[in-house]
């Protein structure tokens, strides 16, 4: 450097950078994500307990936390792969043709378990599917999910016809399952949030966890640090179906009965919990907390609106305008975040 | 010998980017690796790197033949590359970005970050520098991200390390640290390849220098028997005078006026007027903020504050439409990502910005456009057999000059390109230059931006010198000259850059 002396203010240089409050900044405002989405869930709640004094007793509390279950299954997978920069369309077809697998297996004598290790494995089966095409065949996500969507369907209708599985083909234990409570809350999203938390835990403290956040944040990015891609796509997508087949496997238990139209639309409801509880479409953030907030808002909506007196046909509305609201905001903050960051980096030096 | 390449090829459709590669590094030294832009340097780390793979020749690595298949088996085998350009996770922890793909794991296979923080930090004070490990990458200066990559690297423990010109965006501190660091990890016998266009850098800090030209290798020397004109004689291999042949033209009214255009933390207050027939170039660093003052003008980024004026009438901010109306065109860098449509045909890609002109009733016909692209494809001698085929079979010139063809249909006032040359082979360059010449002739207002220096002191009528987002000079052809030109980039008086070596060190200002 004998020669040419750049200034010193060409970056930061090594003056203490503003980083730590940065950081946390920062951190608040993902954080509060989570926690605003948790806010306008309780808010809703404390209305309709207002409006309606039964809404927190008896059948009213277990629907409440019931419901949410399946689709708690179905946003914590769809929250895996989207983290990755993809989407899997397919999870609701993938969920009616489980279901109809569970019955169907318990129909002919299997035990409950059987069906349910069976419809699990198939659904990670179909993701697998949908993985292989998509990290091994450069394809997007949405072009083949949307494919795979329609081909399962297909599938099941071919398979069950207009045959449904009853109530009375199934194991009695199994039907009660649907319905079981430990200290009023019902087993199902126990096992759901189980499933929820141990998904955060691998997503927060595993190098896979972390290597899937990467592949989302900058795919290519990823290739020059040599991760697996492709397997970390691949377990992703196996993963998104699995948990699939166990809503599959809620699906038939909660409802008593599955016919070849289980679980229509439902991967829409999927990708909008994820979206509404902060998850990056365009992966590489958000958390699996945001997404389960998100799903249980989604199902919560359904019931609160019909008692606060609006109109079956605006619910639709006001889901999809509190999905742009999300998207909205999104935008508006990382943008500011931006422009606050430039400034600094200016002010710095 | 730790690395060694010999004939090593590669190409990528018709572009042969490396004809003959070779490079040789031993133990415990820094290799300086220099060469023009376009030489093939940075093919040739690539193939060190595992991103591609070579087509021919020999590539071993401490001794074995190799042939890494992907960036993870290189660096398994104990190979660190900086690129020259960060490539960070912006939602990840910055000590995340460095253990991505290698995280320690404690007890239960959990990511020990504990451990990660405790050396990133013991990293960081190596390098002297303060970075909370904790925060997102999102948001760092580009020296801080350069400083996160080479912390990166170290922590890789790497027999052989490789930095494509790590210097470019860090000032002279961190420059200081950054070799002191080079030479400690040298004394422990690590090899270490060092590209850069910056003589200085090379002679401070290197053993030996391997210079490339045209994607291939000319020659290996002792930094202490070599000499700067001697180097830059081999990289150029021609004389600069006869490559840019700017014609003489009749300089007419003002037609761009920028004044006091400001955009936070980008750039600030600049103001330049661009006269009919007048080549005026804006140099600088690379991050100065060149590309993006010319993205203002022609409306693709907004900004805060200032005005631009096209013919005395004011452009509307943050709309390229607006701006082609009044007789703007623009020639972006990235000719395949953002100025050309490859996989469509070459009638299609000039008739782009002409579409709603050419169309009837909201229609477009084959022959209207062939129609409207023959005049323009013939006048710069495209060497295309035919209108229809697609763009991606053509070399980077003919692109280049595809691109040109394109905007110059909508019949501009006003031509601004962003590196003109790049990427495109020598030969063809001064085909280039000849028509940017011509155009200007012509009576076209041209506002060039280079980062060669030979480019914009053969080509430009005025240069205007950009660093850290302003202005900070104004050269007439007559004045301009490397050292002016280095001294305003780099922040600095004429006379505190001595030039040791030579004046013509004028690849200095591509870094």
């Amino acid at each position: 450097m004998s020669t040419l002396e750049k200034t010193p203010s060409a970056g930061p240089g090594s003056a203490p950078r503003r980083g730590p409050d940065l950081a946390k900044v920062t951190g608040d405002l993902l954080r509060s994500r989570e926690l605003a989405v948790l806010v306008v869930l309780l808010l809703l709640v404390v209305v309709a307990t207002v409006k309606s004094d039964g809404f927190l007793s008896g059948d009213s509390w277990r629907d409440l936390l019931l419901t949410p279950s399946i689709l708690l299954l179905l946003a914590a997978g769809q929250m895996l792969v989207i983290i990755t920069r993809n989407v899997d369309l397919s999870v609701g077809s993938t969920l009616g043709i489980t279901a109809y697998a569970a019955g169907d297996l318990m129909s002919s004598g299997s035990s409950p378990w059987v069906a349910a290790l069976g419809a699990v494995a198939l659904g990670a089966l179909l993701g697998a599917v949908n993985g292989v095409i998509i990290a091994f065949g450069r394809v997007p996500a949405l072009v083949i999910t949307l494919g795979t969507m329609l081909a399962f369907r297909g599938i099941l209708l071919h398979w069950a016809g207009s045959d449904r599985v009853n109530a009375g083909e199934m194991d009695p234990g199994f039907l009660d399952l649907g319905t079981a409570q430990v200290l009023t809350i019902p087993v199902l999203t126990i096992i759901s949030l189980v499933v929820v938390v141990a998904v955060g835990y691998y997503l927060r403290t595993s190098r896979g966890g972390r290597e899937l956040y990467a592949i989302g944040s900058d795919p290519d990015a990823a290739a020059l640090f040599g991760l697996p891609i492709r397997r970390r796509v691949l377990g992703a997508f196996i993963a998104s179906g699995a948990l699939a087949g166990l809503a599959g496997v809620f699906w038939a238990t909660r409802y008593g009965g599955v016919s070849s139209n289980a679980g229509e639309g439902i991967e829409l409801q999927a990708v909008a919990a994820a979206v509404i509880g902060g998850v990056a479409i365009f992966g590489g953030s958000g958390s699996v907390w945001g997404a389960a907030i998100g799903a249980f808002l989604l199902v919560t909506i359904d019931r609160v609106l019909p008692i606060l007196g609006v109109p079956d046909f605006y619910q639709q509305a006001v889901v999809g305008a509190l999905i742009i609201g999300a998207i909205v905001l999104d935008r508006v903050l990382a943008s500011r975040a931006e422009r606050r960051l430039a400034v600094e980096r200016e002010v710095a030096p | 010998m730790v690395l060694e390449l010999a004939d090593v090829r590669k190409s990528f459709g018709a572009v042969q980017a490396l004809r003959s590669g070779s490079l040789r590094v031993e133990a415990g030294s820094i290799h300086a690796l220099i060469g023009e832009n376009g030489a093939g340097k940075s093919t040739l780390v690539k193939i060190v790197a595992g991103v591609h793979r070579r087509d021919g020749g020999t590539f071993r690595f401490r001794g074995d033949d190799v042939d890494f298949g992907s960036t993870a088996d290189s660096k398994g085998s104990g190979i660190a590359v900086i690129y020259q350009e960060p490539t960070l996770f912006p939602d990840l922890s910055v000590t995340e970005n460095v253990f991505m793909g290698r995280m320690p794991l404690g007890a239960g296979r959990r990511v020990d970050r504990a451990a990660m923080h405790t050396e990133v930090e013991g990293l960081f004070q190596r390098l002297g520098v303060h970075i909370d490990p904790r925060r997102p990458a999102r948001g760092l200066s580009i020296a801080d991200q350069q400083i996160i990559e080479i912390a990166k690297a170290i922590s890789l423990d790497a027999a052989l390390l490789v930095m494509d010109e790590p210097t470019a965006a860090l000032s002279g501190v961190e420059v200081d640290r950054l070799f002191a660091v080079a030479r400690s990890l040298r004394d422990e016998g690590r090899a270490l390849v060092f590209i850069s266009h910056r003589f200085d850098e090379v002679f401070d800090l290197c053993d030996t220098v391997t210079v490339m030209r045209d994607g291939a290798y000319i020659g290996t020397h002792q930094i202490a028997e070599t000499t700067v004109p001697a180097l830059v004689a081999e990289m150029v291999g021609r004389e600069v005078a006869d490559l840019f042949p700017k014609t003489e033209a009749a300089i007419g009214d003002v037609v761009l006026s920028v004044e006091g255009l400001t955009s936070a933390g980008v750039f600030r207050d600049v103001s330049f007027d661009v006269r009919a027939g007048e080549i005026v170039a804006l140099a600088g660093l690379v991050g100065a903020g060149r590309s993006e003052i010319a993205r203002a003008v022609f409306g693709i980024d907004r900004y805060d504050r200032g005005t631009v004026r096209l013919d005395g009438a004011n452009v509307r901010p943050g709309r390229p439409t607006v701006a082609i109306r009044a007789g703007m065109a623009f020639v972006p860098e990235d000719r395949r990502q953002q100025g050309l449509v490859v996989d469509s045909s070459v009638a299609h890609n000039v008739a782009g910005v002409i579409r709603t002109r050419l169309s009837r009733l909201g229609l477009i016909s084959t022959a209207a456009e062939n129609k409207a692209v023959r005049p323009w494809a013939s006048r710069l001698e495209v060497k295309t057999n035919a209108l229809d085929m697609p763009a991606t079979t053509m070399s980077g010139g003919n692109q280049q000059k595809v691109v040109i063809a394109k905007w110059l249909a909508t019949e501009p006032r006003l031509l601004i390109i962003d590196e003109p040359t790049r990427g495109i082979d020598v030969g063809t360059k001064s085909e280039v230059h000849r028509l940017l010449s011509e155009l200007a002739g012509q009576g076209l207002a041209v506002l060039m931006i280079s980062s060669e220096l030979p480019e914009v002191l053969g080509m430009a009528d005025r240069v205007l010198v950009v660093c850290e987002g302003r202005i900070t000079a104004e050269l007439d052809r007559s004045e301009a000259t490397p050292e002016t030109v280095m001294a305003a980039a780099t922040g600095t008086t004429p006379d505190r850059i001595h030039l040791e070596h030579d004046t013509e060190m004028v690849q200095e200002v591509t870094a």
